[in-house]
Parts: C-alpha cells; structure tokens; sequence
C-alpha cells in the first residue's frame, strides 16, 4: 500500500518536473552552480588565494571582451590581480557551503524541537512555541546581526574557523523555528491518529512512534521549507558578509567580494561587485524557483 | 411549459489522464412551483448537476454537451454577464454549509440589501425593508434589530434561514438546494426543510433538492431523479419511486431504508461500490452491482425508458421485454 | 475585548523584559566594561573602584534592576566609540530611519497590494506571470544588492539621483525631517525604493495567496451564486477578506523595514540608526548596541499592539457580541 502510493508519488511528481521548463533551467542552473562550487579548485582558471601568482599589473583589468581586458582574466581582475571568475567560483563555494550547513543544522534542530513539542505537549510544548513566536517576531536579519556582532565581541580576534562557526550558529538559530512550527503543527494531527494511539497503548516507545510513523508524514513541507530556506540562508550569508559580520575577508564568500566590489564601484569597476553578485542571484533564484515547483508539485490544490 | 429543462446534459474534466465524464447525458425538466428530489451516493453527480445549471461549474470543469433551458431560453451558452443576472434573480441557490456560506465580515442585512439591489431596481431603504419582511418570513425573531448582526452571532440553524432568506431575496423562480441540511442538527432539519418547502410554495418558487437523504425526499418533493455514475437511472413521481421503483438500483437504494413497520433483523446493502468515473463500465453503468444483470446491460447503454409510472435507464423495460 | 488586550500587554511586557535581560547581559558578559574603560594595563584597586562606583560589584538583581530603570528613561551610557551619550546618538538618527522606512512601506503598500490582487484575479494571464516572475526575482536579489544596482544605474551611469546621505533637511521641533525638502526627496528615492522592493514583493505575493484562498472559500460562491457583479465578489468579498490577514503582516512588515532599513542605510550611508547599529556591531559597541536593540524591540511591541487593535476594528468576530448569544 505505502510502495503503491509512493510510486504514485514518485511518477506524479517526476511528471509535474519534467512538464515544467522552469524547474528544469532551475535545476539546471542550480547543478553547475553546484557543481562548479564543488569542484572549484579544479573548475577555476586561477587560484585566488595564491598569493605568489598575484600581480598588481593586473589588478583593476576589465572583462575579456573590453580592449583592455585580458584573455587569462575572462571576467576582469579586482584590486589586487586576483581573477574575477576564480574568485565567484570559490565564493560561491563558501556561500554553498555556509548555507547548506546553516539549513541542515536548523532542519535537525527544528525538527527535533517540532517533534518534541507536539508528542510531548505540556509545558514543553508551551515553552518552545512561545519562543518561536518572540523569534518570529523579529526578522531573521536582525538576529542574525545580533549574534554575529555580539559573536565577534566576545572573540573579537577569533580563528576562521570560529569566525564561520558562529556565521552558521546565527544563521541557524534564526531558521530552526519555522520547521519548529511546521513539524509540531504536523505531529499534533498525526498523535490523536488511532494507529498512534493504538502503537501507544501496545507499549511501543514514544521515540519508536515518532521516528516510526510522525517523522515520515512531516518530510514533504519540511523539504519544501528547507529547499526556500537554501536560498535565504545564502542570501542572510550574503547580507552578513556584505555588512562585515560575515565570512571572514580571508575566505570570502559572495557577500564579501560584494562589500569589496562595492568600493570601486564610482570609480567605474562594476565587475568587481556585480559579477559575484550575479552569481548570487543566479543561485538564489534557481533555488527560489526549485521550491516554488516543489511546493505546489507536493501540494496540486495551489496550483 | 417546464420551468427548467435539462437536455443531454455532459460535463467533463479535462485532465492530463485523458477527460474525466462527471455527467452523461443528464435529461430532466421542472414545472413551475414544483419541487424535484434529486438522490444519489456521494460521487453520483447530483451537486455537479446543480452547478452546472446555475453557470458555477468549477474550472477546469465544463458543458461539453446539451442544453440547458430556463423558462425556454437556453442558458448555458449565455455570455458570464448575462449568466450573472440570471443568478440570483431566476436561480437561487443554497448551500449545504450554512457557517461557511456566509461573509464572516459583512452584516446579514449589508448582504440582503446588496443581493436586492444587484437584481431589483429599488431604493437602498426599501432594499432594507425588503430584507427585514424576508428574514422575518425566515423565522427570524426581532429582525429588524438582528438585521445589522453578524454571521457569527447566529447559530446554525438560524445562519440556514439567513440563506434561505438571501436565495429568496431577488425573488427567483427555481432554487437549487444542495444538501441543505446535511450540515445541520437533526432537530433543526426538519425545520428548514419545512420552512424552504413552504417559503417556495407561497412565492410559486420551484425547487431542485439535492440531498441523500430519502426521507426528506419522502415528505418534501413531488418528483424524484435518481442518479447514478454521473446518469439519472430513474426519474418520476416520488409515491411511485419509493414504492413501485423500476430500477434495480432504486430499489435497492429503497431497501436501504428502515422500515418501521417491518420487523427486519438486517438492513438491506447493495454489494460492491459505485465505479469511479475513470472507470464506468461499458453499457449499464450499474450492470457490475445489478441482481438482474443480463448480456444487453453490458453491451448497450439504456436510454430512460418507460416503466409505469417512472421512466428508468434500463434493459428490464425495454418495449416487448429485454430479460432472454 | 479588555482580557484581549490586557493578555496582550503583559506578552508585550514579558517580551520587553526578555529583551532587556539579553541587552543586560550584553552588558554584564561581553567584554568588561571596565577594561572598555580603563584600557588594559589597569591596577586591581583602579578596577575595583571603577567597579563599585559602576555599581557592578551589586547583586544581578539589583543591576538588572538600575539598568531597567535607566533603560525605561532612555539612558544607556555613554557609546565607547563615539564617547558620546548613546541616547544623544538614537534620537539624532532616529527620524532618518523612521523616514525611510515610512515613505518605504507606503510605496510598498500602494503597487503591492493591486499587483497581488491583479495576480489573484487574472491567475494565469501574461501580466500576473510577468508579476509572479518580477517577485520572485525580488524575493531572490539580496537588498543590498538591490541598492548597489540602482547606485550603478542611476547614480553611477545616470547621475539622476544622489548615491549617499540625506540631502536637506529642515529640523521642526528637534525631529528633522528631509520630506518638506525637493533635495530631501531627491535623497530618498533610491534608498526607499531599494527598501521598498523587498517588502513589496512579499505583499504582492502574500495578498495572491490569501485572495486565491479567499476566492475559493464557500461564502464566494455563495456570493456568485446570488448573481452579485465581480466588482462586487472581487473588490468586496473578497477583498476585504483578504485584508484581514494582511494587515497584520504588513503591521509586521513596518518593524522588519526598519530592521531591514540596516542594509539599505549602509549601501546609502543613510544617517540613520541602522547605520549607528552597523557601525556599533562593527567596533562591539555595546551600548549602543543594547540601546538600539531596547529601541527596535519597543517598536515592534508597539506595531503588534496596534496591528491587534486594528484587528477589532476590521473582524467584528472579535467586536464585542452585542446580541449575547444566538
């Protein structure tokens, strides 16, 4: 019976992708952007964190297809020579790669808080939604700041690693409530079911019912949130890192080539800034369109 | 001349596994003042029947066959506008969810007085004078003081009689009940089912009642259509429906009826389910499930034939005797 | 109604006080504030002096305490960077940011709402796809980036509008205001309709979604069934039911402007409180950051308490039940 329904699932929803361009260039986008990301120390043309290449003759270069561009440097090189491309290709990588962390780290967290909320109940219960409820009412960016400012106040000459650390800490402790919400909402209905009640009343164990029966029923709006949610940790990143609380200048992520970029921007080097935002955008909207199909492929009556 | 008259009636569904056939080759009529039962099992086209006729079918669903006659102008090819005016001013409707058929933000009387002058030309004042003789002609204690309240400050059975009261408020000549009780306390039922009854009869107004429950049809209708897989297996007068039925699905519909004269230990049950609409079975949509089944029900569908005093969908009463 | 509003003021009280006790703590855990004082090579007995006169040698009840009373007086100390007393600083940019962010949401409001609704209505025509497409690239384009492509165009290439600051501004009564000037309004072009973008976007989106909802709903049909005119269904039904929800995320939205009005303020140099939070977070100036967060949190309590208040005016559900019962 549940082999029959997902098949049914599986053929419906593969209908509904392959019948849809937009999810197809979506998809395709988002697979090269990941790809590149992926394997961007053999992708990318230069190395721009090699120090021994750089060369300030080529620092501030145009785009290749400007006279005074060059062939090696196809999409311009910024203040200090690195090479443009190389540098979206690795930024990309560490956007990607911040992101998805935040978004598996709130995905656990959140599932888990939803789960124990809704099965347990209680004060629990009470206590964890009033709490998503003051989260909700803030913006994600503004906590996000907060505990990154605060973050870096703490350890103000901190290590990389604990620069990112706390990057993905702000970013996921911002998006956990909405899977919170979602998965407790979810639970709610599927705990008064008689086939939960009834494994309740044989003696199997909460955990079993949970991991059991809730846990599957609540993976199809959990998919869909966290495929937006991709998106927005990337650009809540970007937007950290433009404002200087984000990827450390040393690694940079989109948003930091952006916040570089951004101060030669009156002096006529739009490249610098816009060709990592581009990528941003071409990333964030793959994604944002993946999720938009994804939702209503999973849920027709939208449509 | 019949009030409504339905011809050949097909709706279908278009969709990307080939078009769903919701209704086949529906045909029935109305005479003014008279109110029509229309029975069936969830599924069998009965509401579909009724959006059909008043110009609301649910997109992606469409006419795709016949005609549809009110008072002898054909409706259901009429441009939406003129649809539009015909909704409400010739066709009422009432829906089976009374808490739900009703704006949560708009007064009873801001929707009665919005209604009347849609399709009346009378000034705001009488509009609410209007309102406040309908809702107390609905049983409606102090109307003209609970005329400014909102939905929510009525119970069920009371937001049913504000319904009632906005169907009736242009006046029209056939109303369409869908379940019109369904949703209701069984005490309050047969309240409403008496006061739509009498409401229509002192206005002339027709009624199509759509419901599952034969007992209202016992006491409430005239005539009684029978529907069946998206087709009317039987249609006539409601003494003879229930007591001389010519289909073998009517009458194992009226055998699902307790009886309280009868001592009987068991309730009667049609074996099997109705087909869903993918899969309707060549000939007799009902020859899978039917006691008398014979070769012609599974090869030929039968037209409404007559059968006495009704007129049935089947081989049974074929002239000169279809049974080999 | 009063029990409504009475619950709602203490969850404002309880969520100003969570909000204070982290401001508190920022205070008390990040950093010494006596080492931000003093520097680092100071005595023991230089400390412990500076300690007591602070205060900070007290029970945390106690400083918890004197940091509410003071914060409820507005006054947060003086910023470490600036040196300047940090409620001084808030009010010198506070209009600056309530500026924006209002002729923001205005603009938000006045093209959001009729493209969503436009998109509700004609679901499936060119346009509401042309509409569908524009929000989603608005929702996937960062706000900072929104801001650093309009400063290209029409700064940078054009040179129609102006790339940073505030232009004119005329002080009434210590609030200074830059909208009665033309060089005012030539300021905040930009930074409004980058501000703008975003949050219009999600209007849009949020108004097709509820109408699309609302269109489906039983009293619709109803409504169609009695033969009322689409004006009618559409612009009265419908609509004002779909305003329901709206109000309050738009309510809402108003705070996540002003948060969001952090970005828009850095890419414009918009002297505004964001920009002082940035700068703040930036050089871990504490104070200033724990006023600003004190401030914001104050004005989102306020527009939740309004957007509740609202809700009775618009719901009579939640109106007093003037007939008592049925």
């Amino acid at each position: 019976m549940i082999a029959a329904l997902r098949h049914w699932l599986d053929s419906d929803i593969g209908y509904s992708f392959r019948s849809s361009p937009t999810a197809l260039v979506a998809a395709l986008i988002a697979l090269v952007c990941g790809i590149a990301a992926l394997f961007a120390p053999w992708v990318a043309p230069h190395n721009p964190f090699d120090l021994v290449t750089l060369e300030l003759a080529n620092a501030r270069l145009p785009p290749a297809w400007y006279a005074e561009g060059s062939k090696t440097f196809l999409l311009g090189t910024d203040d200090q020579g690195r090479d443009i491309l190389s540098a979206v290709i690795y930024g990309a990588r560490i956007s990607l790669a911040v992101g998805l962390a935040s978004v598996v780290l709130s995905v656990v967290v959140g599932v888990t808080l939803g789960l124990l909320a809704g099965y347990l109940g209680g004060w629990i219960d009470a206590f964890l939604m009033r709490l998503c409820d003051v989260m909700l009412s803030f913006p994600a960016i503004l906590v996000a700041l907060l505990i990154a400012g605060v973050g870096r106040a703490m350890f103000s000459n901190a290590h990389e690693t604990l620069a990112f650390g706390v990057l993905i800490l702000s970013i996921t402790l911002t998006g956990w409530v909405q899977y919170a919400r979602t998965v407790r909402g979810s639970t709610l209905v599927e705990r008064n079911k008689e086939y939960v009640q009834a494994a309740r009343v044989t003696g199997v164990s909460s955990l079993r019912i949970m991991r059991r029966h809730v846990l599957p029923n609540v993976l199809g709006p959990v998919l869909v949130l966290a495929t937006i949610h991709v998106a927005t940790a990337i650009i809540t990143e970007a937007t950290l890192s433009f404002l200087g609380v984000g990827a450390p200048p040393t690694s940079p992520s989109l948003g930091t080539l952006i916040r570089i970029g951004n101060d030669y921007l009156f002096s006529g080097e739009w490249w610098i800034t816009i060709f990592p935002g581009v990528m941003l955008v071409l990333i964030a909207l793959s994604v944002n369109l993946l999720g938009d199909w994804l939702r209503d492929a999973l849920n027709p009556r939208l449509r | 001349m019949s009030l409504l008259r339905v011809e050949h009636l097909v709706v279908e569904f278009p969709g990307r596994r080939g078009t769903l056939r919701a209704l086949d080759q529906v045909s029935f009529d109305i005479a003014p003042g008279e109110i029509l039962g229309v029975v069936g099992e969830s599924g069998a086209g009965k509401s579909l029947t009724g959006a059909a006729i008043i110009g609301l079918l649910e997109p992606p669903g469409h006419i795709a066959g016949g005609e549809i006659h009110l008072e002898g102008r054909r409706i259901d090819n009429l441009p939406p506008e003129q649809m539009r005016r015909i909704r409400g001013r010739k066709i009422g409707a009432i829906f089976q969810d009374p808490l739900t058929s009703l704006n949560p933000l708009y007064s009873i009387g801001r929707m009665l007085v919005e209604t009347i002058m849609t399709h009346l030309p009378v000034s705001a004042a009488e509009a609410r004078q209007r309102a406040i003789r309908l809702l107390k002609d609905t049983g409606i204690a102090a109307a003209a003081e609970r005329i400014d309240h909102y939905p929510h400050q009525f119970s069920g059975g009371m937001r049913q009689r504000v319904v009632i009261a906005l169907a009736l408020a242009a006046e029209p000549q056939l109303i369409v009940a869908d379940e019109p009780t369904t949703a209701l306390d069984v005490s309050i039922q047969a309240q409403i089912i008496a006061l739509l009854k009498r409401l229509c009869k002192e206005r002339g107004a027709a009624v199509m009642l759509i419901t599952h429950d034969m007992g209202v049809i016992a006491e409430t209708c005239d005539r009684v259509a029978v529907m069946y897989a998206g087709r009317i297996a039987e249609i006539g007068p409601v003494h003879e429906i229930i007591n001389q039925p010519a289909h073998p699905y009517t009458r194992g519909l009226m055998a699902c009826i307790p009886d309280m004269t009868q001592e009987r230990d068991l309730l009667h049950q049609i074996d099997g389910a109705m087909p869903r609409l993918t899969a309707i079975p060549p000939g007799c949509a009902f020859n899978p499930r039917c006691e008398q089944v014979f070769e012609r029900c599974r090869q030929e569908r039968p037209e409404l034939l007559a059968a006495g005093p009704t007129r049935a969908a089947c081989w049974l009463h074929a002239s000169g005797g279809g049974e080999p | 109604m009063l029990a409504f509003i009475l619950r709602r003021l203490v969850q404002a009280m309880i969520v100003m006080i969570t909000v204070a006790l982290i401001a508190f703590m920022l205070f008390q855990y990040v950093g010494d504030p006596v080492t931000f004082l003093l520097g680092q090579d100071v005595t023991p007995e230089e400390s412990r002096a500076l300690r007591a006169a602070l205060g900070l040698d007290q029970p945390f009840v106690v400083q918890f305490w004197h940091f509410l009373a003071n914060a409820a007086q507005g006054e947060f100390g003086f910023s470490l960077r600036q040196g300047v007393k940090v409620s001084t600083l808030i009010a010198e940019r506070f209009p600056a940011t309530i500026e924006l962010a209002l002729v923001a949401a205005l603009l938000a409001l006045v093209i959001g709402v009729p493209m969503g609704v436009y998109a509700a209505l004609r679901r499936g025509s060119f346009l509401s796809q042309v509409f569908m497409t524009i929000s989603l690239l608005g929702v996937s384009l960062p706000t900072f980036l929104i801001g650093i492509l309009l400063i290209l165009v029409f700064a940078v290439q054009l040179g129609w509008f102006p790339s940073f600051g505030r232009g004119e501004v005329v002080s009434i009564g210590g609030w200074t205001t830059g909208l009665l000037t033309a060089k005012g309004w030539h300021h905040i072009t930009l930074p409004a309709v980058t501000l703008a973008i975003f949050q219009l976007t999600l209007i849009m989106r949020l108004v097709r979604a509820e109408m699309l909802e609302v269109l489906r709903t039983d009293y619709i049909k109803f409504a169609r069934a009695r033969g009322l005119t689409d004006r009618a269904v559409h612009f009265g039904h419908a609509l004002k039911n779909t305003l329901v929800p709206v109000i309050t995320i738009t309510g809402l939205q108003l705070g996540g402007l002003i948060a969001f009005a952090i970005i828009t303020e850095t890419v414009f140099q918009w002297p505004g409180m964001g920009l002082l939070f940035i700068q703040a977070v930036n050089f871990a100036d504490i104070p200033v950051m724990a006023a600003y967060l004190c401030l914001i949190a104050l004005i989102f309590v306020v527009i939740n308490l309004s957007v509740d208040l609202l809700y009775f005016v618009v719901d009579p559900r939640l109106r007093v039940d003037r007939a008592g019962g049925h």
